[in-house]
Formats: C-alpha cells, structure tokens, sequence
C-alpha cells in the first residue's frame, strides 16, 4: 500500500479500536482542510468515519482570539460507529485561543499537542488569557506535547523561495505529518492531492508537500511520543464501493437524481446563505448534468423562481436555512395554491434571527410544518445523517412531483459540513417515477383542477397547444380552477389540498424500530440525532436494557403505524436540538403515549455519553 | 384543438372569464390594445405566458387565453425570470402596478432589468393604491392627499422610467392608456426587443386618482404637453409640429422645430435619455412619451442555457452513474 509508511518500526505500534481527534486552530491556520485531508486518507485505509467541523461564523476573526478559532473534529475506527465521538483523544492545538476553547471537551489522559511557537506573551493576551496553560499546571491532566511548529517548519523549507510568511502558512501541512506519523498512516493520499491542487503553483506545492514530509520524519526524529498507534480497517461495513461524502453534496447530488427519476430537468433558485450555500455552489458545478442554476437577488426572488420552473415544466427547488425559510413562507403558499411540485431545502441552524449561523439547531420544524398563513399544508422530510442526504432528497423529489406539491426537506449544520463513509447505490436499482405531463385534452375537457387517484392535479407545460390555463393564488374553484370566493368551495379546497398532503402517508413506509419490537424505553429520532441516539441505545442494550431506538424520515404527515408501536413501549425518550417541537406534535397526535422530551439547544449535536446517561436514569425511575 | 398556424385575431386571445374593473378604468384600453397587437405577432397563443403581482393591474393574465401565473405582490420579476430562463421560446409579459412594481417589488423589478431578461414588462402607473383603495403610491405626487396622508404625502415621487435607465435596462417607453396609436405603437416596439422592455403606461385610476394625467395626456392639449421620442426622427412636438428639442448644455431646451435635435435611443450612454427622463422638473419642458432607450444587450435567459449546453459539450452530458461514482473512492469486499 504505502512506501513512506512505518519508517520507525521500532516503537511500538499500539492498536486502538477507534480514535477521535480535533484540530483546532485560527481561521486562518487551515484547520478545515487539515481536517479534510486526515478524513480523506482515513476514509481510502478502510476506517469507518464521522466528522464534525467547528467554525466561527466570522470568516477570518482577529488573528490568535477565541472567537477566531476554527476546529476539525474527526472519528476514525475499525467498527461501525454513527457519531464523530464526544470526547477528543487528541487535540492538536494550532495557538493559546485553539487550546483554551477546546482543552474542556479533550478526554482525561488525552494527549494535547500544542505549538509552542504561538504561546508567546502577546499570543497569550490575544487570547486572553493570564498565564500560559502550558507552564502553569493547568494540563496536569493530559499528556502535552511541545512542538515548535513555527520554527520546525522554517527549518524545514529553508532555501525555498517562499516569503516567511507564506513558509507558515505550511504550518498545517506539518502538523498533518506528524498526525500521520502518529497514527500509522501512508502521505500518499495527501501528497497527491497537493500535486493537484497546486498544480500551477509549483512553489506552494513543493513547500506543502516538504512540510507534510518533515513533520511525519519528525515523529521519528524528535522522539515526541512514546509509541504510535493504529487503526485498523473497519471490517463491519457492507461491501460496496464506498466515497467519504458531507451532507450539502449528498443532498445536492439526491437532488439530481431524483429528478433524473422524474425525467425531468432540475432547476435551483437560491441565495446564498450559510450553513446553506454549499448546496447552490454544488448544483453550479453541475452544469453538464443539465442542472439550471440561478442565484436570486434574495430569498424571496429565489423561491419564486423556482416556482416559475415548476410552472414552465421542470422540477424547481430552493435552499436556505431559517431566516430564509420565514421571507420564503408567502410563495410557500402560492405553492400549495398553484399545485406545482417544488423542493424547499432549510439547513437548520441556531436561532432565531441571525443566531448561530454555524452551529447547529433544529428549531425550524414547527416553521416547516405550520409557517405559513392559513391552512398551507406542506409535506415534511427530514435527512438524518450526511450519506442519507442522498435518499431523503429523492423521496423529497418524488413525493413534490407524484403529489404535486411543494416538498420541504430538513437538514441542519450539523449534516451539512459533516461527513461519512457512503456505500455508493447502484444506480440501476434507484427506483424511477416519471413524470407524465398532459399533453392534451382529455375527454369530457381539460380540468387544470381534477384530480387522480393521489388527489393530484394535471401538470401542463406551457407550451402546449390547446391547454392554455391561468392559474394564481386567488381561491380556485374545483375542477376548473377560476376564481372563486364561495364559503363552501373554499371550505372544499382548503380541506382538499389538506386530505392530499396526509395523503402521503399511503406512499411511505412505517419505520422499524432498532431493537427490542417492545420493551420498557424506545428512543425516537428525527433529523441529525439519529447518529447520537443509535450510539446511546447499542450502549445501553449491550448492557441488557430493553430499549429501542427508531428514526423518522417523514416528520409530516406522519407514517402510518406509529400508535401501535408506541404502544409496545411503557415510554418515548424524544431527543431534540429544540424545545421539544416534536414532542408537541406527538403529543397531539397520539394523546396516550407517555412521550418524555430530551431538549437541547446549544448549537452543539448530543453527545451519546449525555443520551445514556439520560436513558439509564428514565430507566431507573421507570422501575 | 387550435389550428397552430391560423393567423390569431383578437376574440382568439379574450379568455372565457368576466374582466372586473372598474367601469371606465385605463385598464381596459391597456387589455385591448395588447390583445391587439400580440394577434399580429404571428406568436401562436400557446406560447404566449403572461405573469402579474397584486394589485389592479395584476388580473390581467386571467383575462388572457394564453398561459397565466398571478402571482404574489411584487414578485412577478421573478417568477417571469424563473419561467423564461426554463423556457426560453416561451413569449413572457409581464404586468404590474406603480406600488406592485416599484414599491414592494423594487428590487425584483431592478434586478430583471439588470439582468435583461427577454420579458415584456407593463408597468400601469396611476400613481396611486387602487386594490386597497386610494392611498399614495411611490409615484404619487407630493402633497398628495389620501386616507393614509391626510395632510399631503410628504414623499418624493419616484420616476419609473429613470428608475429603469438606472438599473441599466435595455429598452425603456413610455405611453398613455387613452392615446390607443401611440400605446399599439409602443407595445409593438417592446414586443420586438429582444431582451428586458419596460413600458410605462400611464393609466387612469377614475375612482382614486382620476384625471392625475389630465394635464399632459387629456387629447386637446396632449400634443403641445408630450413629445414623443422617435428613434431616427427630430425631437418635434406640438399641435403645429412647429417647437422642438435641442440640447443645450447639460440641459434640453425649447427651439424652433428645424432647430431640432434627432433622437436617438441607442447612445452608448443612457445620459441622453436620462436628460429626457428628468425634462419633467423643467419648468415649461413638455412631456417624454415614446422610446427612451433601446440597446441591444446579452439575454440572461439565453446566458443560463449556453453555459449548460457549453458545458455538456465540453465535458459531456453527465449520467447520474458519472455523478455518484466520482471523487476518492475505495472497495470493501
Ligand atoms: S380602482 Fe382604479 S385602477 Fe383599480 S380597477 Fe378601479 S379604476 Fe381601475
């Protein structure tokens, strides 16, 4: 496999089941691609893999301040694993900030390994902080280790022809080598990324590539740790051919799919906004699939766009994230009133108002559900991991177009900038749902307002001769869709538009729960607390405990079959980044069942040691 | 079925629905005049689209037996850009109002003309809230008088057309709803321009503002307050024909009509038709009607497209195999 691999076979290698380490360090350190790099070698050795990327929402914040520090969080292992890990086992801190904000997350005996060239007096104050952690006793806890990166990495690229200041801004590239070292891992994966990133540049690839490379020598060189450690491949996944993938990608690649399923052409309307902007960005690199992107001039001038698209024949869509999902929310409605298919991304973030716009949150499902002026019922769906993406984002197409309907897909920060293993579908076995437009009059006359056996109404391009239709936000009248502003045709339409959205439960399965099909606790899931919940309830149930987890997809309407198994449980642990928005619904919805909410809202995912603790604690009273 | 090649007349394009303004409004001379002109096109009706906001003016579509979307208030723009830019061979009017358009749409109706998108775009300015009944609108003029400025509007009036020239647009007019030659002229120009055209259309509002265009647009004294901009021909106006436009400075002025400048409405810059657009601040300056502007530029709908088809060519029509299957990959047996 690899040539520089293992060049010290003299210390011993240790092997670890999983390891999870967070790379932390200024905005301007490169963390993020650190981070990428280390996953993406990972992901090509066979390690099964989840990763959690932590930034500031400041592009580049003052240099050496907390608020500037910018993190990298990646699990790596040989078993199945759904979270990228509560704890660090390391935290490779870039400066004083870095180290600081993250040191309370690291696990005791963690090893930290910090710059020592950024721990300067004046690095201190920027930092703000009154005595260097590294000499004031304060890390007794850990296993520090001191690397001058700084200086390393000058002595190292001596003679280039770099400036000294682009000489550290390799700084990263040294500290991966050293993390290679350290965890038995080959520079190829990296090395050739850098050949082709810096293809041009042959001076910035020369420098990164020598840094890579001395920092991984240095681990032998140096003799900074006492052993190496190892993770082997993980054996547990399925067979398949496999690609490490974020959520925004996955979803925007769902997204073409399903509307290559639909044999229709994919038209995005979108404004950027963060943590959404990645999804528009990707679509727009997907021009030779056909893909019409536009970027709006806001929100509200994306949506309708996309409506437009609808209206015109192809399958329109717009992201953005909650403050976007409130201006979107009046054309939400013409959506419902016109009928057309269209998807509506929201990548939850903190709120409300601006909030935390890189962290994560799940506090627009009420907003999904219900956000809109009088009865516009929409069908939600919600992705719960960033590979899953993919599949929630088809479904969200076909039930737009199958139901003719506006589709809202959920995701959140937390899926859409992290990644994981995807075991690649064939795509021969992706089921198609294509799209018949009427093309004619049917007999007895063309109705814009009939409905099939889905309650659906016809889709007519314009275009087509002798179907010529006005169509608006005015109440319609059934069948022919004139305005009409009757009491009881209204009355109809609204109930009719509302019976064709729950509607969608006859086309959706009834989830499984994971585990005991009864028993005293079942975990339910929506969204990106499916990782979390899944690592808690295997925790648990190793231990014997009869508790089950389960995850839903469609968050609106509900899947049929949901009273009887919760019937099979004494109660419904509902873990959520929000005040308990689900369980409210729940509650309504199914009055018998003992539903206990588990809120919390810190723009930060759960952590499954939290989610245990809470499960064994209900388990305990329960008795 | 519709024979595709029947020349169109205008009954064809009248829709089976009831027209529901207000006796004697503008609009109806507007909604004729249209229909007129499109029959003559040689546009068959199913390619005909047209797109509306809220408000008065905002019916239109559904008294049209073409394609129709009435959407939601202020956002035609975009819903237009969304349809053309899907189908480009789609021919797509759009209709709005002074506040639809210029209040709370100004920034659609800004950014569809930037980006020139081949759409028709009819503006019915009557310089007041006709739907919710009678308060000022961003055209109003000051000291205007409603239930919601019962003591004069104390806003400055915005100036559609010069809007329109400052967002860059590639044709701008301007007509009258009671001068039926001038506005078929007019809309036959915007209909041949390919690209963005805005049409000004002055339009009386008989129950909340009527007569606001009475002092330039009422028929006896019409041709001595207007000028009408023809490309190619001299700045002429009155009853006589005998007064004329010759830029003096930065400034137009009043000469004897041989005297007179000859529009044109294809400068590199827009600061003649600015000149025009602004003329109504000067005392004693009559009134631009006509084509201020018309310049070709690129089409956004038809720039959206290319690039797809640029890059299939380029790199091939991709299948969603080539779409999954990409990036760093590794096998697990
Ligand atoms: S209110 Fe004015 S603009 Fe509206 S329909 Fe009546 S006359 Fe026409």
């Amino acid at each position: 496999m690899s040539t520089t691999r293992a060049s010290n076979a003299e210390l011993p290698l240790q092997q670890y089941e999983n390891v999870v380490i967070r790379f932390a360090g200024d905005s301007g350190d490169g963390m993020q691609i650190t981070g990428n790099q280390f996953t993406h070698t990972a992901a090509v050795l066979g390690n099964d893999l989840a990763t959690f990327p932590d930034f500031p929402a400041e592009i580049r914040a003052p240099a050496g301040t907390k608020p500037g520090v910018s993190g990298f969080q990646v699990r790596f292992s040989s078993s199945d694993i759904h979270t990228p890990g509560d704890q660090p086992d390391v935290l490779v801190a870039m400066n004083p900030a870095a180290l600081a904000i993250n040191i309370k997350d690291l696990k005791p005996g963690g090893i930290v390994i910090a710059n020592t060239g950024q721990f300067a007096e004046r690095d201190l104050a920027k930092a703000g902080l009154a005595s260097n952690p590294l000499t004031d006793g304060s890390l007794k806890a850990f296993r520090v280790i001191e690397v001058d990166i700084n200086q390393r990495v000058k002595e190292a690229l001596e003679g280039s022809p770099l400036s000294p200041k682009e000489v550290q801004r390799c700084k990263n590239f040294y500290t991966l080598g050293l993390m290679y070292w350290l965890y038995n891992r080959p520079l190829e994966n990296t090395l050739k990324w850098l050949g082709e990133k810096f293809a041009s540049k042959p001076d910035l690839r020369d420098a990164n590539q020598k840094a890579l490379q001395a920092g991984f020598n240095a681990g032998d060189i140096h003799e900074l740790f006492q052993g190496r450690y190892d993770v082997k491949p993980c054996t547990s996944m399925p067979p398949g051919t496999y690609r490490n993938i974020m959520g925004n990608e996955a979803l925007a690649m769902g997204l073409v799919a399903g509307t290559e399923l639909a044999g229709l052409t994919l038209y995005c309307g979108s404004y950027p906004i963060t943590p959404a902007s990645g999804i528009l960005e990707q679509l727009a690199s997907y021009k030779n699939y056909g893909v019409l992107t536009f970027q709006a001039e806001d929100e509200i001038a994306a949506i309708c766009a996309a409506i437009g698209a609808s209206y015109a024949g192809h399958l329109g869509m717009t992201s953005t994230s909650g403050p976007g999902m409130a201006l979107k929310s009046e054309a939400m409605g013409l959506a419902v009133s016109l009928e057309l298919p269209l998807v509506i991304v929201d990548v939850q973030r903190g709120g409300p108002s601006t909030g935390l716009p890189t962290k994560t949150e799940q506090a627009d499902l009420l907003q999904a559900i219900f956000g809109r002026n009088s009865e516009a019922p929409i069908p939600v769906l919600a992705c719960s991991m960033p590979a899953d993406a993919f599949e929630t984002a088809i479904e969200a197409c076909r039930i737009a177009v199958q139901y003719m309907t506006p589709v809202i897909l959920l995701s959140d920060g937390y899926i859409a900038n992290g990644s994981e293993p995807w075991r690649l579908p064939k795509v021969e076995e992706l089921q198609r749902f294509p799209v018949q437009f009427l093309t004619k009059a049917p007999e007895g006359g063309f109705l814009p307002y009939a409905r099939d056996a889905k309650r659906a109404r016809p889709w007519v391009k314009p275009g087509t001769p002798g179907l010529e239709h006005r169509i608006g936000g005015i109440e319609k009248s059934h069948l022919t869709g004139n305005i009409n502003y009757d009491p009881l045709n209204h009355e109809f339409m609204v109930r009719m538009r509302n019976d064709k959205v729950m509607g969608v439960r006859d086309s959706i399965p009834t989830p499984k729960p994971m585990g005991p099909d009864s028993g005293d606790l079942l975990v339910l899931g929506w969204g990106s607390t499916a990782g979390s919940i899944a690592s808690a309830v295997e925790v648990v149930q190793a231990k014997g405990k009869k508790v089950a987890a389960m995850h839903l997809p469609h968050v609106w309407p509900l899947p049929k079959g949901l009273d009887t198994i919760f019937a099979r449980y004494k109660a419904v642990l509902l873990p959520e980044m929000n005040l308990g928005q689900m369980a409210r619904i729940l509650r309504s919805e199914y009055p018998g069942v003992n539903f206990v909410s588990y809120p919390k809202v810190q723009g930060q995912p759960f952590f499954t040691a939290e989610l245990v603790t809470k499960i064994e604690e209900l388990l305990q009273t329960k008795r | 079925m519709t024979l595709d090649n029947a020349p169109l007349t205008k009954k064809d394009l009248k829709s089976d629905q009831e027209v529901r303004w207000c006796p004697g409004c503008g609009d109806y001379a507007i909604l004729n005049s249209v229909q007129g002109i499109l029959a003559g096109l040689g546009i068959p009706r199913h390619q005909m689209l047209f797109v509306s906001g809220i408000g008065c003016s905002s019916r239109f579509p559904y008294y049209m037996n073409t394609y129709g979307l009435h959407s939601i208030h202020g956002r035609a723009p975009a819903f237009a850009t969304g349809i053309k830019t899907a189908n480009p061979e789609l021919s797509v009017w759009m209709v709005t109002g002074d506040g639809d358009g210029l209040s709370i749409g100004g920034n659609h109706f800004a950014h569809i003309l930037r980006r020139n998108v081949d759409v028709k775009i009819l503006l019915f300015n009557n310089e007041v809230y006709g739907l919710t009944k009678g308060q000022f609108s961003p055209t109003s003029p000051q000291g205007m008088k409603t239930k919601t400025s019962p003591m004069g509007s104390i806003e400055r009036p915005m100036n559609p057309v010069s809007f329109a020239l400052g967002c860059g647009a590639s044709f701008v007019a301007r007509t009258i709803d009671t001068h039926q030659k001038h506005m078929e002229q007019t809309l036959l120009a915007a209909a041949h321009h390919k690209g963005a055209a805005l049409v000004e259309i002055y339009q009386n509002c008989v129950i909340f503002n009527d007569g606001a265009f009475e002092p330039v647009a009422e028929k006896s004294v019409r041709d001595d307050k207007t000028i009408d901009l023809r490309p190619g021909e001299p700045l002429v106006f009155g009853k006589a024909h005998d007064k004329g436009l010759k830029m003096a400075g930065w400034e137009p002025a009043i000469v004897e009509a041989a005297q007179a400048d000859t529009w044109k409405a294809d400068h590199a810059s827009p600061g003649p038709a600015f000149a025009m657009a602004q003329m109504q601040s000067l005392p004693g300056m009559p009134r631009p009607i006509g084509i201020f502007r018309s310049v070709e530029a690129p089409l956004f709908d038809h720039g959206m497209n290319e690039q797809v088809q640029r890059a299939v060519a380029k790199k091939g029509k991709g299948t969603l195999k080539d779409l999954i299957y990409s990036g760093e990959m590794w096998t697990v047996r």
